[in-house]
């Protein structure tokens, strides 16, 4: 069954929605896999063996019964940030490693209507801060293309999954880039949305005005299958967008010819290295030969994105975590009174990434910091909207790197920082709440003698323009199937 | 020294919808503990909140009550901070755009002076839920050992009325209060139940010499249950204050307690240790663009106001403070009097039926007037009886105990069974001569000087009628025979 | 904006999160690091410049005044770390400076 594991969403539902395998054949055949390989990739922190079979026995009765099903039997990754009933959901923190959610989050509702089927809870950074995965307090998450490297975070374990074909599709979350960057790193498509077109109801929020949920897949047409399911009004998240969605799956294109691409001016890749830059100039050079008109584009408050991001980003987190207190769910350390159980709760239950966020947002909050800080990063994040608006003027789309390097190695870097940069490229489009995508686009070695790795292309377009925008990342993988170079390096069917 | 009291009131009020602020879960006071919650209003992981259109519509209306401005553009800020029962640990408040801006709060003392308190704002948030307090002996925070939390009442809708300091009294705070009340009552926005706690309020009380235009430095009082402790609290805070004045000492800026037994305030915390609340708008909510379409139509279906009532109830029916206020204490018996007068016209027999009668009658069979079989309608219609002397006062009683009963029309009771007051001169006459007949001891009493038997003939003939004739006919009658 | 040395002490209270003296020190190190760099913010010429909290534009998003299902009472209370009968039970709370 190896070709079972590594089908496509599209090929599986097709097949099923023929009769001509099962949904419960295709989770057998998954879990299995999972179960085979996920030691070593540690992609999943919960495996849903039971609930996956129920799942996939009420897709076959619903076949049985006449139903079609875009998703029928595709085996699904989650996130563990989003509610599932029944399910343990742990955001890979210590503050929720037994919560066990009574309700179910809306986008994750609609891929099991559709027929998906969840294989398990996937690894990520603890709240989904972090770029690299290892702010998970919960376990060790490996880039299946070479174990000696990230997978990429916050959502590193749904890219894992998915790299590792341990699930057709993977649901991720992006705050700043927690869906491209990995997806990049795990040689992915990694999806964000426009924000608000997908219901963040029963996601644990990180930052509320940036989260939005997307899909990992091999393929773009996984992709846009996935969001054509999840993607639409829930009267549940009042920033959901009430406005009709346009279908993508039916609307894939194979060439760019009379669409606009924009190179940002500012996001040049010569300082990337000789090896990176050869990169991106190829496909920069291959959207041309698929007959987009190439435009050079200025965003000059890009630079700014960091420093917007991590003041904003925080102070909604130091509010939003506020919640895990140790009263009515999840962890509690005992104290002698009320406030000192509070502290010694949130000292034990929360890792460093949390905490250093937690306290820089509460501080760009604070009595005397508020104007200095949050509100002038919320002036920057106009600034930045305004250039993407203007740039969008003269282009369709906007061409980049979807992060500043392949996969690194575990525990390379220690300076927060450092690792706050890989969201250079990710973070303004996060701000301005465009939907952007991540393909394929190309392999590095970081020495000669190690293994190439592969690299992302990102690609973005106006909000509410997801059919334009998949339609051009199809056009450029099917031109350039730069995901086959190579396999995995464990989970290769 | 003489002083005067400066006083500013902070008033929560739970607005009265079917379900919470920002989720389905039903408002209802005193259902079984932690079974009105789902996954927003116990702030579990990835719930989000959604505003209740009928908490923004009751907050326009009570802002229009008191002429407040209605601003265009309004949105819901998180005010931060811990405490076991707020459930998030931010409260959904609004900071600097709240709902209503302004606004002047009309009130009466005992003495029918109205009096006016601007009002600095109402803002709309969520409640808490309930926590109490074991361990202590006496329920007290003060000295227990752990606490009991209840989320039924968190998110429920709250709105914060903010006074500027305009009240001088503790008179005046009550008035206040009570003009609160009886207009959200009237307005159907909330039950006021202080008793449940739908009504809470603090003071910030200071006092100045009389003259001088700076404020003293003040005191915030909490833990008032009832408009009386408001009254007592306020009262001996003033006690306190002046004491320590005239004595040299000084005022700490501090939040005292309203102790209800010992009838004292007691400090709670100093000011010094203020919150750092860090307001920030809510980024699960968006912002709210009040439409004037929507504000002119709740303009246009406002009820007349209870100050306005009260002013018309006085100068044109010209009733006492004691009754109007006891109207007007009743928004529903208020209704139901206006409805009555509308068709009347006439304000002192639709104030004596509605206060008396009908009033004894809804307390002895604890039927709320406005629930009960007399309409307003059939009740100007008894009116119109008693006025065109149809019925006399003792027949129109009767006849509304009946109509209270069966909700029959007084006039089709009085042509059923004949009970229309006579005026037949000729038949009142039989009926005297008959009394007098068969009394001639009596008649002889008053030839000799004793008049005032003449009313037990009176009431004789009146009984031989059967009520129906027309009492002022058979006294004339009476004496004339005797004559 | 300015560059003022970080009170974690003060921040991490009102966070409620205990820190050890070691933590204060290197958090504090950190977060000045980062605000360092968040200084960049401070050329901007932003005065003329909306904050953007949100980047939806949608306005009123109100429901309808109706109720939905409440959860299980006992699911509920199943995930407290502590219960008493119907109660989420709490360490004793202390009423500032009572």
């Amino acid at each position: 069954m190896s070709d079972t594991v590594s089908a496509t969403a599209a090929s599986i539902a097709r097949d099923v929605n023929a009769g001509a395998r099962s949904a419960r054949d295709v989770t057998d055949a998954m879990l299995a896999h999972v179960d085979a390989v996920d030691d070593r990739v540690g992609a999943y922190l919960t495996r849903l063996h039971d609930f996956a079979r129920a799942q996939a026995d009420k897709v076959d009765a619903r076949i049985a019964a006449g139903e079609k099903l875009p998703l029928a039997g595709v085996p699904l990754a989650v996130k563990d940030n989003m509610c599932l009933t029944g399910t343990r959901t742990t955001c890979a923190s210590k503050i929720l490693e037994h919560w066990v959610a009574p309700y179910t989050n809306t986008a994750v509702a609609r891929m099991l209507e559709a027929g998906a089927v969840p294989i398990g809870k996937t690894n990520m950074d603890e709240f989904a801060m972090g770029s690299s995965c290892e702010n998970s307090a919960l376990g060790v998450t490996r880039n299946p293309y070479d174990l000696g490297c990230v997978p990429g975070g916050s959502s590193g374990g749904s890219a894992a999954a998915v790299a590792a074909n341990e699930a057709a599709i993977g649901l991720g979350s992006d705050t700043g880039g927690s869906i491209r960057e990995p997806a990049a790193f795990c040689n992915l498509v990694g999806f964000k949305p426009t924000y608000g077109r997908i219901s963040r109801y029963g996601l644990i929020a990180f930052a509320s005005s940036l989260d939005q949920i997307g899909p990992f897949t091999r393929t773009v047409e996984d992709t846009a299958l996935a969001y054509d399911v999840m993607a639409g009004h829930d009267p549940m998240d009042s920033t959901s967008i009430d406005r009709a969605v346009e279908s993508t799956a039916d609307h894939l294109r194979t060439d760019l010819r009379g669409l606009k691409v924009g190179l940002v001016r500012e996001f040049d890749t010569d300082g990337l290295g000789s090896e990176i830059d050869a990169v991106y100039k190829k496909a920069y050079a291959d959207l041309e030969a698929l007959g987009a008109e190439i435009v050079d584009v200025a965003l000059p408050s890009a630079k700014y994105g960091l420093a917007t991001y991590y003041l904003i980003a925080p102070a909604e987190c130091s509010s939003n975590l506020a919640r895990f207190d140790g009263v009515r769910y999840g962890l509690r350390v005992d104290a002698d009174d009320v406030t000192a159980m509070y502290e010694a709760t949130r000292s034990a239950g929360f890792g460093p990434e949390v905490k250093r966020r937690i306290l820089i947002g509460t501080y760009a909050l604070s009595s005397g910091y508020y104007d200095a800080y949050y509100v002038r990063a919320q002036k920057a994040r106009t600034l930045i909207a305004k250039d993407f608006e203007k740039a969008f003027a003269s282009c369709d789309l906007i061409a980049c790197p979807a992060a500043s390097s392949a996969a690194f190695p575990f525990n390379s870097k220690s300076d927060p920082y450092s690792m706050y940069l890989m969201d250079y490229y990710t973070i303004p489009m996060s701000l301005a709440g465009l939907p952007a995508i991540s393909v394929p686009c190309g392999w590095v070695k970081a020495a000669a003698d190690s293994a190439p790795m592969p690299m992302g292309l990102q690609l973005t377009s106006p909000i509410f323009s997801e059919r334009m925008l998949l339609g051009a990342a199809h056009a450029y993988e099917q031109a350039t199937k730069h995901a086959g170079l190579r396999g995995p390096a464990v989970g290769a069917a | 020294m003489q002083y005067e009291a400066v006083i500013g009131i902070e008033c929560h009020v739970e607005l009265k919808t079917k379900s919470k602020m920002f989720c389905g879960c039903p408002n209802e006071f005193g259902g079984e503990p932690n079974t009105q919650v789902c996954p927003v209003c116990l702030a579990l992981p990835g719930a989000l909140p959604v505003v209740n259109e009928v908490a923004i519509t009751h907050m326009i209306r009570s802002g229009l009550a008191f002429d407040a401005e209605i601003p265009a553009f309004s949105k819901f800020d998180r005010k931060n901070y811990f405490y076991p029962d707020m459930p998030k640990d931010y409260q959904i408040s609004q900071f600097d755009m709240p709902l209503t801006q302004g606004g002047v709060v009309k009130y009466w003392l005992e003495d029918g002076t109205i009096k006016e308190c601007r009002l600095t704002r109402i803002h709309l948030e969520e409640d808490t839920g309930k926590s109490s307090h074991a361990g202590s002996g006496d329920g007290r925070i003060a000295g227990s050992t752990h606490s009991l939390v209840d989320f039924n009442r968190a998110g429920v809708p709250l709105m914060e009325c903010v006074s500027e300091p305009d009240i001088r009294s503790a008179k005046e705070a009550v008035g206040y209060l009570e003009s609160l009340k009886r207009t959200f009552v009237m307005l159907g926005v909330s039950d006021v139940k202080m008793e449940e706690g739908s009504l809470r309020c603090d003071a910030n009380v200071s006092i100045r010499p009389v003259g001088q235009e700076e404020y003293g430095t003040k005191t915030e009082i909490k833990n008032m249950n009832s408009f009386r402790s408001v009254e007592r609290a306020i009262e001996s805070e003033i006690a306190r204050q002046t004491e320590i004045l005239e004595s040299g000492g000084r005022i700490v800026q501090e939040t005292r307690g309203w102790d209800e037994v010992h009838g004292t305030t007691h400090s709670m915390r100093s000011k010094e240790q203020a919150h750092d609340y860090r307001y920030f708008p809510d980024p699960d909510l968006v912002p709210m663009e009040v439409s004037r379409d929507l504000v002119e139509q709740i303009r246009n279906s406002q009820p007349e106001m209870p100050w306005k009532r009260f002013e018309r109830y006085r100068g044109e029916y010209r009733f006492n403070v004691l009754q109007a206020t006891q109207l007007l204490d009743d928004a529903a018996l208020a209704a139901y009097f206006d409805a009555t007068v509308a068709k009347s016209k006439n304000p002192q027999q639709s104030l004596n039926f509605v206060l008396g009668d009908l009033s004894r009658l809804s307390n002895e069979s604890n039927v709320a007037v406005r629930d009960s079989k007399v309409t307003p309608a059939s009740l100007a219609e008894l009116i119109g009886l008693v006025e065109s002397k149809i019925v006399n006062s003792k027949i129109a009683k009767d006849l509304l105990e009946r109509m209270w009963q069966n909700g029959e029309s007084p006039k089709s009771i009085v042509e059923r069974e004949g009970l229309a007051q006579t005026s037949d001169t000729g038949a009142i006459e039989k009926f005297v001569d008959d009394v007098l007949a068969a009394n001639p001891s009596v008649v002889a009493e008053y030839k000799a000087g004793k008049v005032t038997v003449a009313g037990f003939l009176v009431g004789q003939v009146m009984k031989a009628s059967q009520g129906k004739a027309n009492p002022g006919m058979v006294q004339d009658l009476v004496k004339k025979r005797l004559a | 904006m300015s560059s003022e040395k970080i009170d974690v002490r003060y921040v991490a209270k009102l966070a409620r999160i205990a820190l050890t003296d070691d933590e204060v020190e290197r958090f504090g190190a950190q977060l000045g690091d980062l605000l360092e760099h968040v200084q960049a913010l401070a050329e901007l010429d932003v005065d003329a410049v909306p904050a953007t909290a949100q980047v939806v534009e949608s306005r009123n998003v109100q429901r309808e005044d109706a109720l939905r299902p409440t959860l299980d009472r006992e699911t509920v209370l199943a995930q407290a770390p502590q219960r008493q009968g119907p109660f989420f039970r709490v360490p004793r709370i202390i009423a500032e400076a009572e």
